[in-house]
């Protein structure tokens, strides 16, 4: 039995043909349903997020299979086969299940170590367990895999440091501020970044917020956002030694807090410590800022230069991961080649077996005067005569299934003797023995 | 080898692992790391302790009459007060660089021969011991003061000159350093206040007089000055940061002058 994934990824494709192959999770029961009805397909899990559609399936056919499963995710959603083939990938055997160990664990996403692939995928599989498309050897896969991702989180750091610039705002301040509980935040004009920033401070604990702006209606817009007060862009200066992390993006063509005021304001604030950001190019607070005791200045670049020492962190960090992912792979893969083990023995015996019985049938029928104990003496010659033959193979096959390459023997028996592959059930029956 | 010098031995080397665990610290995170640190600081602690009160029962009184008991004694309440303050505020790097302190007093102290001797009739006076402890105790405070501004200075040049290391990372935010450091004073300047009143009431007993201008008084009065002048300025005119973080280095620096030179002063 194989695993084998289909699919695309922010990594293959734009995000418009993304959106084209999403499958919806209100209606997902339909493709499962389709998915595994496809000819040689035993199990589906369809993972569906904005960054990556993704299918999982078992079956016995490696190429037929990925071909079909490419085919329908191109006529599921009526998009030509030609130019949706190019976006997908295909992993089978030990490949595919570091692919999938590797996405559960966010080494494979946009921004790596980013918490939510987990969910998405625990949802998914959800699905899929729901209207029971997934069978015994995904379900163990998936749960393996969120095992392994869980490994990766407590065992490395990859998820712990500010990949964002408003991110890397909030850590810096705590780290001038301390605790951002009790902290007020003040907004100097509107941009995004700066609004963007804002909302972090707010979900870290910011208690107030002051909004400024040229404009006092839109300060008095985005202050209600924020639940906070408007502040008059004339007389902002009078209020700044309330707040404690000043966010700055006008777009005053000079610099609009000086050394002095923030002089006047350190004092004002008996030399509480007071943070600024400045987000707007021209800059709007003087360089000078930062040599005034007590006041902590930081510019964009400075931000950038956190989030890229982060991002380094995690490179580092992710190479931890792959590790603890390649030990994982190898207990995985050796469980999966030795589920097959024992019905092949029992289907190949079966086979035998009935070989056996039909010509020894056919013998004793056409017999006329068969010595009474003929039909004894014959059944013992032929079931040893089975038995010596089948020794050497099936010692060879329990032994292989110890370790090393077993899925080759099975797959070349049943192509030899022409076996009929297990149905599901017997392979759940052979898991609870 | 006595008991007491298996003790002392045995304290050395779990001070010497625990400052070498600190200041591994610096250099990795790690949980595990973390917390054993913290365990062989704290096993060291209790067998310096337990020697020191050996020590004092053996002696009939508190081992701080000479050089090598006193720098032994300061030690121990260094290492006594990082781990409270530990406790309060859990910042793992101040033992990095409180620890490796403790550890070289406690180095210095077995470095020093004491002779069995007796103890001097002028020593002999309850407030000898009240003023005694009490000053130990405001000047362990200082030495946790001392500590976190220098690293108060180090992760203030971090964020002026926007560097932002792995060392940048490690260390705790300024106001939580300020918050310490303001702590250290508010208790340390008391203690340190009813340790000079308690020390001149034995200083009349002794010698008959409250105050007689020698160095050790002298030297105390400047300490104590200069920590007044710390908190005094703090609560008016909020005086942190940078300014707080030199002054109280200074202060240790007069601090660890006094203790040295108050050898000779008095009688011992």
């Amino acid at each position: 039995m194989n695993i084998v994934v289909v699919g695309l990824s922010h990594k293959t494709a734009t995000v418009k043909i993304r959106e084209k192959v999403a499958f919806s999770p209100n209606n997902i029961e339909k493709p499962l349903g389709e998915l595994i009805t496809l000819d040689g397909i035993i199990e589906g899990v369809i993972i569906s997020t904005c960054n990556r559609v993704e299918i999982y399936a078992t079956t016995r056919d490696i190429a037929g299979g990925i071909a079909r499963i490419k085919r329908f995710m191109a006529e599921y959603h009526h998009l030509i086969f030609e130019e949706l083939e190019p976006h997908l990938y295909s992993y089978h055997a030990e490949d595919a299940i570091r692919h999938v160990f590797r996405v559960a664990s966010s080494l494979d996403s946009m921004v790596v170590g980013e918490p939510q692939i987990l969910g998405q995928i625990k949802t998914s599989y959800g699905y899929a367990a729901e209207f029971k498309s997934s069978g015994i050897i995904l379900n163990r896969f998936l749960h393996k895999a969120f095992s392994v991702a869980k490994r990766v989180r407590t065992e490395t750091r990859i998820a712990t440091s500010a990949v964002s610039v408003a991110f890397a705002a909030v850590e810096l301040a705590k780290k001038v501020l301390g605790d951002l509980s009790d902290k007020t935040v003040m907004l100097i004009g509107a941009g995004e970044m700066c609004e963007l920033a804002a909302k972090h401070f707010v979900n870290s604990g910011a208690k107030g917020v002051m909004v400024t702006n040229r404009t006092f209606e839109r300060a008095q817009r985005l202050s209600q956002e924020f639940g906070g007060v408007a502040v008059p862009f004339e007389s902002f200066l009078e209020h700044l030694h309330l707040a404690d992390i000043v966010l700055s993006s006008t777009g005053a063509p000079h610099c609009i807090i000086g050394p002095k005021d923030v002089e006047e304001v350190v004092k004002r604030r008996r030399f509480k410590p007071i943070f600024f950001i400045d987000i707007a190019v021209p800059r709007d607070i003087d360089p000078k800022v930062d040599g005034v005791e007590s006041a902590y200045l930081f510019t964009v670049d400075d931000l950038q230069e956190i989030v890229q020492a982060n991002l380094a962190q995690r490179s580092l960090e992710a190479e931890k991961a792959e590790e603890i992912i390649n030990q994982e792979i190898g207990q995985f893969h050796k469980w999966l080649s030795t589920l097959e083990v024992t019905p092949t023995i029992v289907s190949l015996r079966n086979r035998f077996d009935e070989i056996r019985r039909a010509e020894l049938e056919k013998t004793i029928s056409g017999w006329k005067d068969l010595p009474p104990d003929a039909e004894k003496r014959l059944e013992t010659l032929t079931l040893a005569m089975m038995n010596k033959l089948l020794h050497s193979p099936t010692t060879l096959l329990k032994q292989t299934g110890q370790g090393g390459r077993v899925d080759l023997y099975v797959d070349a028996l049943r192509q030899l003797f022409g076996l009929e592959a297990p149905r599901r059930d017997d392979e759940e029956l052979e898991l609870e023995e | 080898m006595t008991l007491i010098h298996l003790f002392f031995i045995l304290t050395v080397v779990l001070y010497g692992c625990a400052t070498a665990a600190y200041l591994a610290c610096l250099v990795r995170t790690s949980p595990p790391l973390t917390r054993w640190a913290g365990r062989i600081l704290s096993v060291g602690f209790t067998t310096h302790l337990l020697s020191t009160i050996h020590l004092a029962v053996n002696m009939k009184y508190l081992p701080l009459t000479n050089m090598q008991e006193s720098l032994s004694f300061f030690s121990l309440a260094v290492v006594g007060s990082f781990i409270l303050f530990e406790r309060r505020y859990k910042v793992t790097t101040l033992g990095s660089f409180v620890v490796p302190v403790a550890l070289i007093m406690l180095t210095a102290s077995s470095s020093l021969h004491a002779e069995a001797r007796q103890l001097p009739p002028i020593l002999q006076s309850n407030w000898f011991w009240f003023h005694a402890l009490l000053a130990f105790a405001s000047y362990a405070c200082f030495t946790i003061a001392a500590g976190v501004a220098v690293m108060y200075l180090i992760q203030r040049y971090f964020l002026k000159t926007k560097h932002f290391g792995a060392l940048f990372q490690r260390l705790p935010s300024l106001e939580t350093m300020d918050d310490i450091s303001y702590r250290c004073l508010t208790v340390g300047w008391p203690l340190l206040t009813i340790a000079i009143i308690s020390g001149s009431i034995w200083s009349d007993q002794a010698m008959g007089s409250y105050w007689i201008w020698d160095r050790k008084q002298t030297w105390s009065l400047i300490i104590w000055v200069i920590y007044a002048a710390l908190l005094h300025g703090r609560i008016t005119i909020g005086w942190r940061g940078k300014r707080a973080a030199i002054l109280s280095i200074i202060g240790f620096i007069v601090v660890l002058f006094t203790f040295f030179s108050m050898k000779h002063s008095i009688t011992w």
